[in-house]
């Protein structure tokens, strides 16, 4: 590991980690909420098809949900092991919240996922419906008090210091609530939706270039591309306002997303180019004048202030945020563009009946989760050199462990999720693979309960027939 | 009167890890002890017995590190720290065994390697601990609010004696598990492994309790010292008499008493280490009040564990209430 000191190494292991993390519950936080959709639409319509879209996708939400589980564990104790210093200073704001986001999802498992997993028969409908609504909630809670630690390190608020150096809360509710929180929250939240959808979307395709007669796979298809053409576009409006919010309070960020190292009025808006962060400059860059001023200040001569005006040492990385950035909103209009072409299509009649239309949808089936991992590197990375933004240092941060210790834990994680997360990965494209049938089995009868909380729902006595 | 805050997130942060101890460790002791069932369907049957329950008695150990982040960043930063190397191999080693879980019924042919996962990540899980432990127990330097030593620290014969006791107690519980929950074939052969862990068990604890006092000369006053020795000699007296009544369960062929009796033994050990702790968090460098956060970061959280802990609590009853039954080897209760 010669050339990488401790400090890099645990940075790598972090964004390993939390990347590798990341795309489950983005990935369960949108599909519980659209289990309760369909579930209740079963409710609501009485159709059969419904229920087994449930069982179908049920199948897949256990198997993600076993994973986030157990890449979560290793969250938990990242801090303490690669960030002891950042645990000891900031411990006092973020572990509460943090306390908040384990207590909530412990309940959520104890109480609500074992009915949702096993429960139907054995709770009735109605009951079942609610379960899959609290989980829904659940997951939502987990989004809630997670990105309000991470909008605190973004935008500290509510905080002040006592004598030992640490962190310590004047304003519980200003800690909560930071400037940059609601924009985050909903930006992510929408992130998890649209993911989802796409994933759902690409299913739906593949069973419908098979079998464009398939309800279970016309209906998936359909619900997915309604998702795409509606939340598609607010997505797009709720990045640029987190945008315009981070002009406002990261302003060094905004600066290197754009690629100016010099102020500018009139900035226009640089589509591509390769920053040289060593000569200050983009080479190559193919931009259109006026837009960048446009769309951060919506004036057309507005000033953007250039990473020149901060001192070298807090400048983020222009490299990386530069083209993390661009991928994000690169995937972010093809979504958008999948979503208007199938309203084209909708209205034309042909959804089900244009197999290039299913193919396009197929490739874009793991958009959501390239553009999730895009937009968190680029809020990260370009919230360096800070971990607690303008106050507390990412190399001030580290726990004194060294370098060999961590390189090795690096490599021990890599090869572990990789053997783990592609064998769960395989199990679940195997599933996705599968049609979804008339009357599709829910979870096997003949294994054993599983992940997921403790669940006595299957075992609750099953009511007598005929009451 | 105000409440002393950092003395009851003391009590909680050590009723959740013995919570965890306790509940994950015979459902790890299942795993330990996958290699010496014979037949997938005796390990079907095995497994079965843990699977509903094994996620919620993990969980107990993310409350337990996220308890500790929250009201002891202190002692979490420091411990972390220091037993690093121990921790990622746990850590490694349960995100092994958690998704055997679900993998394991996923595949025909590579299940074996899922028995494998579940038996090896079980068996490095227990060893990560008692050595996390045992390490915990000689010591930790510390200076400027930092953990000071090497990250090879924590490996000595003592924390090798004490990763290697908690491997075998963790297969005490799980036999003595299994003796309640299986019948048959399965259950017989958790009678042959108890009758072997349990002595062991027993002489692990011996020779622990009596290294301890070398390690530092406050255990040695802790433990020794007259007039003190007579409040804390119950506890090893106590262990002798679980000690026989766990041998004389065994015997008897009772189905219930041997579990108890086991998770008395590390009931008591836990009320040992606090017994040689207190009031050090990390021995001997760092008071729980040293530790604590403010009071009311400490008071913020206490609001919602004292309405969801009652309430995950009583969950948890329930459910091992409704899986109280003998298990099969195909899913379910009976």
């Amino acid at each position: 590991m010669d050339g990488f000191d401790a400090l890099t190494l645990a940075r790598m292991q972090f964004a390993f980690t939390v990347s590798a993390h990341i795309i489950f519950p983005a990935f369960t936080i949108g599909l519980a909420s659209y289990l309760a959709v369909l579930n209740g639409l079963r409710l609501w319509t009485g159709r059969e098809v419904f229920l087994d879209l449930f069982n179908y996708w049920k199948k897949i939400f256990a198997v993600t949900f076993g994973m986030g589980v157990v890449s979560g564990i290793v969250m938990s104790y990242q801090f303490g092991t690669n960030w002891s210093v950042f645990s000891d200073k900031v411990g006092p704001v973020i572990g509460p919240l943090m306390g908040y986001e384990v207590l909530s999802a412990f309940f959520l498992e104890a109480g609500f996922l074992g009915v949702m997993l096993f429960g139907r028969e054995r709770v009735g409908p109605v009951l079942h419906f609610l379960a899959c609504l609290m989980v829904a909630l659940g997951t939502f809670m987990s989004a809630f008090w997670i990105l309000a630690v991470n909008s605190w390190m973004q935008t500290p608020s509510g905080h002040g210091v006592n004598e030992a150096g640490q962190f310590i809360v004047n304003d519980w509710w200003a800690v909560i609530f930071t400037a940059s929180f609601p924009y985050r929250l909903v930006h992510m939240v929408l992130a998890a939706y649209l993911t989802t959808a796409f994933v759902v979307g690409a299913v739906g395709a593949l069973h419908l270039l098979r079998d464009k007669s398939n309800e279970a796979a016309r209906i998936m298809f359909s619900m997915a591309m309604w998702m795409a053409a509606i939340v598609a576009p607010i997505q797009i409006l709720a990045g640029d306002q987190h945008g315009l919010n981070t002009l406002a309070h990261q302003p060094a960020k905004i600066a290197a997303i754009e690629g100016h190292f010099e102020t500018v009025s009139a900035a226009p808006l640089i589509l591509f180019g390769i920053p040289d962060a060593a000569n200050s400059r983009i080479d190559y860059s193919v931009s259109i004048p006026y837009l960048g001023s446009l769309i951060l200040t919506h004036t057309l001569d507005g000033t953007i202030r250039g990473l020149d005006t901060w001192p070298a040492d807090e400048r983020p990385p222009v490299g990386i945020i530069f083209w993390s950035f661009r991928v994000m909103v690169g995937i972010g209009m093809l979504m958008l563009g999948l979503g208007m072409w199938s309203l084209w299509l909708r209205w034309r009649g042909a959804l089900y009946d244009t197999p290039l239309m299913h193919r396009a949808a197929l490739l874009m089936g793991p958009a959501g989760f390239a553009a999730v991992l895009a937009g968190w590197i680029t809020t990260e990375v370009g919230r360096q050199p800070w971990t607690v933004y303008g106050l507390l240092r990412t190399a001030d941060s580290v726990s004194p462990v060294d370098a060999a210790a961590v390189g090795a834990s690096l490599i021990a994680f890599i090869v572990v999720y990789f053997a783990l997360f592609g064998s769960g990965t395989f199990y679940i494209l195997r599933l996705m693979n599968k049609a979804p049938e008339r009357h599709e089995a829910g979870l096997p009868h003949d294994e054993p309960i599983r992940a997921g909380g403790i669940m006595p729902a299957p075992v609750l006595p099953t009511p007598p027939a005929g009451e | 009167m105000s409440l002393d805050l950092p003395m009851i997130w003391a009590a909680l942060i050590a009723f959740a890890v013995l919570a965890y101890v306790v509940l994950d460790g015979f459902d790890l002791g299942v795993g330990i002890l996958f290699p010496f069932m014979r037949g997938e369907a005796a390990r079907d049957e095995a497994m079965n017995s843990v699977a509903p329950v094994w996620d919620g008695n993990e969980t107990w150990l993310v409350l337990g590190g996220g308890g500790l982040l929250a009201v002891f960043p202190l002692a979490y930063s420091i411990i972390m720290s220091a037993l690093y190397a121990p921790i990622i191999v746990m850590l490694l080693a349960l995100a092994f065994r958690g998704v055997a879980f679900e993998f394991r019924w996923k595949t025909k042919r590579g299940k074996f390697l899922w028995d494998w996962a579940f038996a090896f990540g079980s068996t490095m899980a227990g060893f990560a601990q008692g050595v996390a432990l045992g390490a915990l127990v000689q010591g930790i330097p510390v200076a400027n609010r930092a953990y000071a030593g090497g990250w090879w620290d924590w490996l000595t014969p003592f924390t090798l004696l004490t990763g290697v006791a908690l491997v075998i107690g963790y297969a005490l519980l799980g036999s003595t598990w299994l003796i309640w929950k299986a019948e048959g074939q399965v259950q017989r052969r958790a009678y042959d492994i108890a009758f072997w862990a349990a002595p062991a068990t027993l002489l692990l604890i011996g020779v622990v309790s009596l290294w301890t006092p070398f390690l530092g000369p406050i255990y040695a006053q802790r433990w020794f010292a007259w007039p003190q020795i007579l409040l804390v000699v119950p506890v090893p007296l106590a262990v002798l008499g679980m000690g026989f009544l766990l041998l004389k369960g065994l015997t008897a062929r009772r189905e219930v008493s041997p579990f108890l009796a086991s998770l008395s033994l590390f009931v008591l050990c836990f009320i040992g280490l606090g017994i040689s702790f207190f009031p050090y968090m990390v021995p001997h460098s760092v008071t729980i009040r040293d530790a604590a956060a403010p009071d009311n970061s400490l008071g913020f959280l206490l609001i919602g564990a004292s309405v969801l802990v009652p309430i995950i609590l009583a969950y948890t009853v329930y459910a091992y209430w409704v899986f109280r039954g003998k298990v099969n080897s195909v899913g379910g209760y009976h």
